[in-house]
């Protein structure tokens, strides 16, 4: 089980969606998941053995590292790309329900299972509100955790075993914080296309539904 | 997700490139990505490790090293493929939207498709004219933007492109001006000295195949404005001939790369 699995189910969702949908599911394979493995998993790999204070006092570095770190960057990266792209799955399994369904009445329902409109239009506007709100409920979490997206060279730490007020030095801060700005800008890209497709969708649908109503008061 | 599944996305534009397109995708994966995971990541692997200072004052060597090096070479070179990679999937796309096209032309019954079936669509060679000219010519003026961003992103951070043996850091809390050892300073610079070269070549292919675009461009359009009625058959058949050559000795080295993974 690996990122693979991830790329292998966003390229299944590709098929269902719009151009803008297809964009995004690119934005997430280039700009996301690809730096997020070939470039920022380093960096973080080593975050805890490098993480110095200026004391002696076993146990001190360990209980500092934890109170600032309560769970690390990376691993909120990683967890966002999942909870991100998970909601596209909405759309396959109510594509699959379709396919299912002609096949046990043994009879074409739909003119194309794959077409977004009546309830898969339903189900795929939820995924991307779904998506979008994740996304802004990551952004907020990284933004509360972290007391905004700096990462400070030098932090004080006096929390027991540690004797007095102690400093300790993070790691590689300035290049944790090129990537975490680099996040938070693909991630506000992300909402950016989540909510022009919703718009798209809105508009493209409610104009059919009010040329229809229209052509029937014309009959 | 890997550089592999890059190569993937990547391969199925190779089709639709210039034979210039071509050479530049395999330069790329062969002399920038391969030599990227095979090599360069083992000589920084071990870099703030055996990064040593001539002090034990704690936390002395972080802030050195994160004053030296405020972005790591080879993340700096990992972002660079990537953004270079990418206005290839603009091409990708606006085919992609093309093949859809054809498709539901084809589905509707439509007498102009002249297409016996979806996997012909499917398999179809797009000639790059037309819009497909402009999304492409846009991709490798692109490219040519984000190689040279990152080119002098390069020199500007790092005062040029050797790696000095000694630096000399005197950030607080280092109590004074203190020694500081790069580990690997030769290999190191050899390895960026290496990639800033495959980087210039790959400008150069770039600078080459978008003079090779507007030449063809103009040289149609004179065509056109002169006799184009006159055995026009004749011509594209020469020109699908050599891109079928050209075809056949790219996708020969494409299986020589094909088994490489990271």
């Amino acid at each position: 089980m690996s990122w693979a699995f991830l790329r292998d189910l966003l390229s299944g969702v590709n098929k269902y969606s719009t151009g803008i949908g297809r964009i995004w599911v690119a934005v997430v394979f280039m700009f996301r998941l690809l730096v997020y493995v070939a470039a920022a998993e380093n960096i973080w790999k080593h975050e805890h053995d490098e993480f110095e204070c200026n004391i002696k006092q076993p146990g001190c570095e360990n209980v500092c590292f934890d109170h600032f770190f309560p769970v690390s960057h990376i691993r909120l990266w990683a967890l966002q790309l999942i909870m991100v792209s998970t909601p596209s799955l909405l759309v396959v399994f109510h594509v699959a329900y379709r396919e299912n369904r002609e096949k046990h009445h043994n009879q074409k329902l739909y003119k194309n299972p794959g077409k977004i409109d009546g309830g898969l239009l339903c189900t795929y506007l939820i995924s991307l509100i779904l998506k979008t709100g994740l996304e802004i409920v990551f952004l907020v979490l990284f933004y509360k955790l972290y007391n905004g997206f700096k990462i400070p060279r030098l932090v004080k730490c006096d929390i027991k075993p540690c004797p007095n007020t102690v400093d300790c030095y993070i790691s590689k801060p300035t290049e944790k914080m090129i990537f975490l700005y680099f996040l938070v800008a693909t991630s506000c890209l992300c909402i950016v296309l989540n909510l022009g497709e919703l718009s798209y969708l809105i508009l493209k649908y409610s104009i059919k539904c009010y040329l229809k109503r229209h052509m029937k008061k014309q009959q | 997700m890997d550089w592999g599944a890059l190569h993937t996305i990547l391969g199925g534009v190779n089709k639709h490139s210039t034979s210039i397109g071509k050479i530049w995708l395999t330069v790329l994966f062969i002399f920038r990505i391969m030599i990227l995971v095979v090599a360069a990541e083992r000589v920084w692997g071990d870099e703030q490790d055996d990064f040593v200072c001539n002090t034990l004052q704690p936390g002395c060597r972080n802030v050195c090293y994160d004053h030296f090096f405020p972005i790591s070479h080879i993340r700096l070179w990992a972002l660079q493929l990537i953004f270079v990679s990418t206005p290839a999937l603009l091409v990708a796309m606006h085919v992609a939207y093309r093949r859809h096209e054809k498709k539901r032309q084809f589905r509707k019954g439509d007498q102009k498709c002249e297409f016996k079936d979806i996997e012909e669509i499917r398999r179809q060679r797009f000639r790059i004219e037309g819009s497909l000219w402009w999304t492409y010519t846009s991709s490798i003026f692109f490219r040519l933007i984000f190689e040279a961003v990152f080119m002098y992103a390069f020199y500007f951070m790092y005062d040029g492109f050797r790696m000095p043996r000694l630096m000399k850091c005197n950030a607080w809390p280092c109590p004074n001006t203190v020694d500081c050892f790069v580990s690997r300073p030769t290999e190191k610079t050899v390895f960026t000295i290496f990639m800033i070269a495959v980087s210039s070549i790959c400008i150069l292919l770039n600078v080459a195949e978008l003079c090779y675009l507007l030449t063809k461009f103009f040289l149609r359009r004179s065509k056109k404005a002169g006799n184009s009625k006159q055995q026009p058959n004749h011509e594209n058949k020469e020109e699908t001939k050599q891109n079928e050559m050209n075809e056949l000795i790219s996708d020969s080295c494409q299986n020589t790369v094909i088994g490489f993974s990271s």
